[in-house]
C-alpha cells in the first residue's frame, strides 16, 4: 500500500514540468509559427508575390506544422515529461502512418499520369 | 495456523511482477493517450486520402478562391483570415485547458472553473464559426456529393459555375472531391470538438460538484485536457493542408 502512496506523491512533483510561465512561453511559439505562416501565405504569396505556391513552399508550410505539433504534443499534453518507454510506445506506430503516405504519394503519382492522359472533364 | 501465504497469493511489489507501474502513469490516462494514437490514424487516414487525391488529379481547386470571405465584413478577397481567427481561437482555448490543468495540480477549485468556463467558450466560437463557414459554402453550392456546377447540363454553364474557384483548368471531378473531403473531414472534427465540449462541460459540472476535490485529485481534467488538446493538433493539420497548401 505504501507504494501506491509513494506512486501518486512522484505522480504529482512529475507534473511540475510546466508553470504558468511555461504555458504562456509556448502558447506564444505557436502563436509565432502561426504568425509565420500567415506572412508567408498572404504577404509572401499574396501581397508582394516573391514565393509562389509550390512543393518548396509546401515544405515549409508542413515543416512548420509539424514544429507547432510538436509543441502541442510535447508541452501541452505533457509527453515530453513522460517516461521515454511510453513516449516511444505512443510515437512509434506513426512509422504506419510515414509508409502510408510514401504509399499513397506513389499511388497518386500512378493516377496523375494516367488522368492526364485520360482526362475526365468537365463531366456531368 | 499456517500464516504463510503461497508463492500465488503473494502481494506483487517487484517492478516486474506488476507492483509498480513502469510508465508511472493512471490507467485511464493511458487508455486516453491510446485512444487518440488510434485517433490520429483516423485523422491521418483521411488527410492522406485528401492529399493523394490533390496530387493525383491533374487539376485542384484554389484555395483562396474558396475561402475568401469573413461572414458579416467582406464577401471576398480576404483569404485565411477567418480560419486564422478560429485557429487562435482553438490555439487559446487549449491554453486555457493547459491552465486549468495546472490550477487541479494545486487544487485550486474556483480557478479551475474559471480557465475551464474560457475553454467551453472557446469550444463553442469555433463549432460556430465552423457553422458560419459550413453554411457559407453551402450557399455557394458546395455540399456532400455536389459542388457548384452539379446539376448543370451545359458545358459553358459547368465551366462558369466552376470557374471562381480554379486558378489552373477546370474539373468537375476535382471540384466534387474537394467538396467531399472538406465537409467529411471538417466535419468529422467538428464532432470532435463537439464532443469535446460535452466533456468539458461535464468535467466543469463535476469541479463544481466538487466531485475531485472530495478525489483528492484533478486527474479527470487532465484526461479531458489531453482530449482536448488532440483535437487542437488535428486542427494544425487541417488547416495546413485544407487552407494554407
Amino acid at each position: 500500500m505504501s507504494n501506491h502512496h509513494d506512486h501518486i506523491a512522484h505522480d504529482t512533483h512529475e507534473h511540475e514540468g510546466m508553470d504558468k510561465k511555461g504555458i504562456w512561453k509556448v502558447f506564444f511559439i505557436l502563436l509565432a509559427l502561426t504568425g509565420l505562416e500567415f506572412l508567408i501565405a498572404l504577404g509572401f504569396v499574396h501581397h508582394w508575390g516573391i514565393l509562389h505556391k509550390g512543393t518548396f513552399l509546401n515544405i515549409i508550410y508542413i515543416a512548420l506544422t509539424l514544429v507547432k505539433a510538436y509543441y502541442i504534443v510535447a508541452y501541452f499534453m505533457h509527453l515530453k515529461f513522460e517516461k521515454s518507454g511510453f513516449i516511444l510506445s505512443v510515437c512509434i506506430v506513426f512509422v504506419f502512418i510515414i509508409y502510408f503516405i510514401v504509399l499513397m504519394l506513389i499511388e497518386g503519382g500512378y493516377l496523375h499520369d494516367h488522368f492526364t492522359h485520360q482526362p475526365i472533364f468537365p463531366h456531368k | 495456523m499456517n500464516t504463510t501465504v503461497s508463492q500465488l497469493d503473494k502481494v506483487k511489489d517487484g517492478p516486474w511482477s506488476g507492483g509498480k507501474s513502469p510508465w508511472n502513469l493512471e490507467y485511464g490516462k493511458i487508455m486516453m493517450w491510446f485512444f487518440l494514437v488510434s485517433d490520429a490514424f483516423t485523422f491521418s487516414a483521411f488527410l492522406i486520402y485528401y492529399g493523394a487525391q490533390k496530387y493525383a488529379q491533374p487539376t485542384w481547386v484554389d484555395a483562396d478562391k474558396i475561402f475568401q470571405s469573413i461572414p458579416g465584413i467582406a464577401e471576398s478577397g480576404q483569404p485565411l483570415v477567418f480560419v486564422g481567427i478560429m485557429t487562435f481561437i482553438l490555439i487559446m482555448s487549449s491554453v486555457t485547458m493547459v491552465l486549468a490543468v495546472d490550477a487541479g495540480h494545486r487544487n485550486k477549485k474556483d480557478e479551475v472553473v474559471k480557465y475551464m468556463l474560457w475553454t467551453i467558450l472557446g469550444g463553442i466560437l469555433f463549432v460556430g464559426c465552423q457553422a458560419i463557414e459550413w453554411t457559407h459554402l453551402h450557399h455557394q453550392g458546395f455540399w456532400f456529393g455536389r459542388n457548384p456546377a452539379t446539376g448543370l447540363t451545359d458545358q459553358n454553364a459547368i465551366v462558369e459555375a466552376l470557374s471562381p474557384y480554379f486558378s489552373k483548368e477546370i474539373s468537375y471531378t476535382a471540384a466534387l472531391q474537394f467538396s467531399n473531403l472538406f465537409f467529411t473531414i471538417t466535419g468529422f472534427h467538428g464532432f470532435h470538438v463537439s464532443i469535446g465540449i460535452l466533456l468539458n462541460i461535464i468535467i466543469l459540472c463535476q469541479t463544481l460538484n466538487n466531485t475531485f476535490q472530495n478525489r483528492g485529485s484533478y486527474l479527470m481534467v487532465e484526461k479531458v485536457g489531453l482530449y482536448w488538446h488532440f483535437v487542437d493538433l488535428v486542427w494544425v493539420f487541417v488547416f495546413t493542408f485544407f487552407y494554407l497548401i
